[in-house]
């Protein structure tokens, strides 16, 4: 039986959704040897509009790269979470930052799961730039798609030289945080 | 063989290097730029040159003086820098100078939308300069065919002296997907036919069997003359009608014999199809799955995707239309194509339009809802 596992990450520009995004594509494509696609959508700022970054994984060849039926939806903003929270499919999931959306709004038929992203990434890093990380270690312990070490494998090639620890660190408090989400 | 995690302009860049272009110029603009980045990094490791000029037309220039040079050359933009690059566009297919030219197509007209995926230059990258002339267009689906069709694009420069056009979207562009990066030696690569003849015998625009006339590098030792004027044999402008129309009934016959050595197309479930959908570009994507849905469904239907769209592949697509009962052409434009479709069939297929202009990407059900009407 073949698979194809969408996930949607929405935010703002600056939030660092495409590299997490890209991330995904390459622990599942490269070091898990499954397919993936990543493809965005943003507007022309530089840093804040929408931005939106698409992973499809699957055991066969990806047609068509964008989400059609999303399996996993990570709203990083309150326009994100009103844009694309019900556009998620019956039995997804949805995690959203508690620090950026403040009205989530009633979801049918999803598991949604509130998260301390952008204050955890403060709180124990003094950097809200790896927001992102500690997101990406809930999206991989709630969708349990791939590997915690293909994704690391994946992390230690992507992002800039010099940063590989406190991006791993994140990630790993992100993880933690997932299985704490899962208990509730 | 390397697996690599590349987007399109990532892609475009590698296969620039690997096809032997060693210079690019241009003037970084959405959703193109990484092409530019890229080459940035990867040219001067090969002793190539990297230039960002002041603008696009003289980036269209520089490449131009470049490879009379004899170096492979490379620019890329998109919307509106192709528009202003089609004045020396115009002077490559004038005096047959071999380059290639990317256009990562965004929404338009003018500023437009630059973020966002559009294929709205399918039109303007044949007919975009004025005058008569040949141009090769090539557009690729995916990651992989952007390498393919990037190394295809020089090689086409290089053996018919003249520029070609490589047409992106967005959406190849920016897409991340895995691909195969082949070992040299793996892949052929042509350059250009250079002379034999004495200095003094040279002729740049020779009437040659083929209609392609060698080229001689400048500082080679052949001294050549090069103008954007209708010219002779010599390269020296000429108000002689009786050479102009020989001139260009050279360039008629180059294309003729080239045509089908450049036209590449690709027919799935063609078998027992009686509906045809038509797309190039990330728009070909969409239709495999909007295909696949249709089978599902139990509608006989098949594709044809256009990885060459000019000259356009109207002998292929006549071929395979006999007898079907529709034809949709998808396309991220308000219907382009779909002329050159029904020019190259005829009335007796119907032909439809699958069209999608707002900036987001064509959804399988943009080509199912089409389908439905026949």
């Amino acid at each position: 039986m073949s698979f194809r596992y969408e996930i949607r990450l929405s935010g703002a520009g600056g939030q660092g959704l495409i590299l997490i995004g890209k991330i995904l594509a390459e622990a599942a494509a490269i070091f898990a040897d499954l397919n993936a696609t990543q493809s965005q959508s943003y507007g022309p700022e530089s840093r804040g509009g929408a931005s939106r970054s698409e992973v499809i994984i699957s055991d066969e060849d990806i047609d068509y790269p964008k989400a059609g039926n999303v399996d996993f939806l990570l709203a990083m903003t309150q326009e994100a979470f009103d844009k694309y929270g019900e556009m998620t499919k019956n039995g997804g999931i949805v995690v959203y930052d508690m620090e950026m959306v403040h009205t989530p709004r009633q979801l049918e038929g999803v598991r949604v799961f509130p998260a301390q992203i952008t204050e955890l990434a403060i709180k124990e890093f003094s950097k809200p730039i790896v927001a992102n990380m500690v997101a990406l270690g809930i999206v991989i312990n709630l969708s349990n798609i791939l590997g915690i070490e293909t994704v690391k494998e994946a992390i230690k090639s992507r992002v800039p030289k010099g940063t590989e620890e406190i991006n791993l660190k994140a990630f790993d408090l992100g993880y933690e945080k997932g299985k704490e989400l899962q208990g509730l | 063989m390397i697996k690599k995690m590349m987007h399109g302009n990532e892609a475009c860049a590698y296969g620039a290097i690997i096809a032997g272009c060693r210079f690019f110029a241009g003037y970084p603009i959405t959703p193109s730029s990484e092409i530019a980045e890229e080459l940035a990094v990867l040219l001067p490791q090969v002793e190539g040159k990297f230039i960002q000029m002041e603008d696009e037309i003289a980036s269209m220039a520089a490449i131009l003086g470049a490879s009379l040079n004899g170096i492979k050359s490379l620019t890329a933009t998109s919307g509106p820098g192709f528009s202003l690059k089609q004045e020396n566009i115009g002077y490559a297919c004038q005096t047959e100078i071999p380059c290639v030219i990317v256009n990562v197509q965004r929404g338009g007209p003018s500023t437009g939308s630059p973020t966002m995926p559009s294929q709205e230059d399918f039109m303007q990258s044949r007919w975009g300069t004025h005058g008569d002339h040949f141009i090769v267009v090539l557009s690729p689906s995916s990651v992989q065919e952007t390498f393919d069709l990037t190394v295809k694009s020089f090689n086409i420069s290089e053996k018919y002296r003249t520029p070609v056009i490589l047409l992106m979207d967005e959406i190849v562009g920016h897409m991340t997907e895995k691909m195969i990066l082949p070992e040299p030696g793996e892949i052929e690569i042509i350059d250009r036919k250079k002379p034999s003849v004495k200095p003094e015998d040279f002729r740049p625009y020779e009437n040659t069997e083929d209609g392609v006339p060698p080229m001689a590098a400048f500082g080679s030792g052949y001294r050549h003359h090069v103008t954007g004027l209708m010219h002779d044999e010599t390269g020296f402008p000429t108000n002689n009608s009786e050479i102009i129309q020989k001139q260009k009934d050279r360039w008629k016959k180059k294309f003729d014999l080239a045509r089908d050595t450049v036209v590449f197309t690709e027919l799935t479930d063609a078998e027992d199809m009686e509906y045809l959908v038509f797309s190039y570009g990330s728009s070909a994507r969409c239709t495999r799955k909007a295909v696949k849905i249709a089978r599902e469904n139990g509608l006989k239907v098949g594709s044809m995707k256009a990885l060459t769209l000019w000259p356009f592949p109207g002998k292929e697509l006549e071929k395979v239309s006999r007898g079907l009962k529709g034809i949709v052409v998808a396309e991220m434009n308000m219907g382009q194509a779909i002329r050159e479709v029904e020019r190259a069939v005829g009335k007796n297929v119907k032909v439809l339009g699958a069209n999608r202009y707002d900036g987001e990407s064509m959804h399988p059900d943009d080509i199912l809802s089409v389908i439905e009407k026949f």
